[in-house]
């Protein structure tokens, strides 16, 4: 399977990256080559094997449904680029 | 170079127990080795001078009373991908700009808790992704080996490039770092250390930052084997935060070295005889063969029919996993952001100006494979192509091989800016061919320095283990290492 460069731009819309053409356009070229190697596991059949999730059967770990953790609004938002009264502050969403 | 900053690990401790010097005049050491070295080796990102510092005091304190840990007063350098509290931790990306977490991983607390001093941050490839540590938004990290007669400046490997090239220059005792397809293994045989990748669940990914969750694996690059050990020892734990941690004790690695090969069943899969292979490499993977059977191990001829496919499969499942993992950095929580016209050209700016090449590139891959239509086609695939490489291996585990010896590496470390690999993705992509299918298949593998090649640079040799038999590989590696020697670079930095 290949891409265009109109499927390259939507993929990077979707993915939230600002490209221009010209970065469209080498993207497309490099996607391509990655998407040509991985052709290899056509050859593979794969019918009736079930897809890998675990190195040794384990059970999935659950915890118990009850707070552990919290009152960390000061250290949840340390990192944040613009917050204000411990909220994230964002241009505007809703008009 | 301070004589101190040459000791291992296992040397350093008895002599800090035995009061020889102080965990200070070690730490000193080091700091001064790394102010005087990394102008020209770029391993660290940050150093961390009063802290390592401090840390060295309260270890001295320790030992005054006789109750240090098991790394009481030992300098370790720290891969950027692991949260440390209040100090930078950035996965060597623009986007991470400033961000200092408010917790600590749980693979440098339990360090930590043991007793060992941090000297600072790690330079890598940016969110691990890279085989020659030039995609850091800190510049490449130079290898401290250089090829006999020659000033061209080498990769290190990566993505541990900082950490591999800091351990071999003695700039620290030993690093932690990271393996998601080979990050740990492929650096430590470009620069002549010991690198494990433990079993996927063994050290906890808990403050980790998060490239492909179902293969990223934390584990140590050291000096030497009895170091790899000691160090993993201390940053293996069962963890409840993380759900994929598997509930096993961890042993005591270091017990295992010195114990005999004798009798053992050590594999040599064909499809690891590449073409093209550089006959020096081919010859090396013989040496090796020649040194278990010396040791007294039985050779066996075996097959692993689903290696070929390794690497493509690992190039669906990786940046998949990166894709969703990479979605969290948006310009909103942490580090940087870039003003946009409305929020969604916000995300988009800073996403394009905060991630370099390679990261958008994977990014896009993964993007485009978990889009609507094409799961089945690609993630789905390759994780039952994952099923059949485990598969491979349980079968050869099954008729008693106890370990696999393949090299770590198709070929010595490369040049800075190797036009070959620049041109070409999936090139720098083929430097994990030998060391991929651990990953995929979730085993153990360790790497470790086995002879120099005819420009005198570093050649590793990797053996695979079953799932949480690491014993098994200090055993075997550690045979290895007495009968290569070790190696180290000569000083010109």
């Amino acid at each position: 399977m290949s891409v265009d460069i109109d499927t390259v731009k939507r993929v990077a819309h979707l993915a939230r990256i600002a490209v221009d053409d010209a970065d469209a356009q080498r993207m497309t070229g490099e996607l391509n080559a990655i998407l040509g190697f991985v052709e290899q596991l056509d050859e593979v059949d794969v019918a009736g094997v079930e897809p890998m999730t675990s190195v040794i059967p384990m059970e999935m770990k659950k915890r118990a449904d009850a707070v552990t953790d919290g009152d960390k609004a000061a250290d949840v938002v340390a990192n944040a680029p613009a917050s204000e009264d411990n909220f994230f502050v964002v241009p505007k969403v809703v008009e | 170079m301070s004589e101190l900053t040459r000791l291992t690990i296992a040397e350093a401790r008895e002599k800090l127990a035995a009061r020889a010097f102080s965990a200070l005049e070690l730490t000193d050491a080091y700091l001064a080795a790394i102010d005087a070295a990394n102008g020209k080796l770029n391993a660290y990102v940050a150093v961390t001078h009063d802290k390592a510092r401090s840390m060295a005091k309260a270890s001295d304190a320790r030992l005054a009373k006789g109750d240090g840990g098991a790394l009481e007063g030992i300098p370790l350098g720290i891969k950027d991908l692991f949260a440390t509290q209040d100090v930078h931790t950035q996965a060597a990306s623009h986007i991470l700009d400033g961000f200092r977490p408010r917790y600590e991983s749980t693979v440098t607390a339990n360090l930590w808790a043991d007793g060992a001093v941090m000297l600072g941050k790690l330079n890598m490839d940016e969110f691990a992704m890279g085989s020659s540590n030039e995609t850091s938004y800190y510049g490449p990290v130079i290898n401290p080996w250089r090829a006999a007669g020659s000033n061209a400046d080498l990769v290190p490997g990566g993505s541990s490039g900082g950490s591999a090239a800091a351990v071999s220059a003695f700039l620290c005792a030993g690093a932690t770092a990271t393996d998601t397809g080979g990050s740990i293994r492929q650096p430590a045989a470009f620069t002549g250390t010991v690198g494990i990748k433990p079993t996927y669940g063994r050290c906890s990914r808990w403050g980790t930052v998060a490239f492909a969750s179902s293969l990223d694996q934390a584990g140590p690059i050291a000096r030497d084997v009895r170091d790899a050990a000691i160090l993993l020892k201390s940053m293996a734990s069962v963890d409840a935060r993380d759900t994929t941690s598997v509930d096993l004790p961890v042993p005591d690695y270091e017990a295992a070295i010195g114990q005999s090969i004798k009798g053992m069943r050590i594999g040599i899969p064909k499809e690891y005889r590449m073409d093209g292979m550089p006959d020096e490499i081919e010859a090396l993977w013989q040496k090796g063969i020649e040194w278990m059977r010396d040791a007294g191990a039985e050779i066996v001829d075996i097959s692993l029919p689903h290696t070929k496919y390794a690497l493509p499969a690992y190039y669906i499942v990786a940046p998949a996993e990166a894709s969703s993992n990479l979605a969290r950095y948006d310009g909103v929580r942490y580090g940087l952001r870039v003003p946009g016209k409305d929020i969604a050209d916000m995300y988009e700016q800073t996403r394009a100006a905060g991630f370099g090449r390679e990261v958008k590139r994977r990014i896009m891959i993964g993007t485009y494979v978990l889009s609507a239509g094409y799961y089945d086609a690609y993630y789905l695939k390759a994780q039952k192509v994952r099923t059949l490489i485990k598969r491979d291996f349980e079968q050869v585990f099954d008729q008693g091989v106890d370990a696999i010896l393949t090299p770590a590496t198709p070929s010595a470390a490369f040049g800075i800016a190797d036009q070959d690999m620049a041109s070409d993705p999936v090139k720098m992509y083929l430097n994990d061919i030998f060391t991929v299918t651990v990953n995929m298949a979730g085993l153990p593998g360790i790497a470790v320095p086995a002879g120099l090649d005819a420009k005198g640079l570093p050649l590793g040799l990797q053996l695979i283990g079953k799932p949480f038999e690491e014993e098994t590989l200090f055993r075997t590696a550690h045979v290895i290492e007495q009968a290569a020697g070790r190696f180290e670079p000569a000083k010109w930095w």
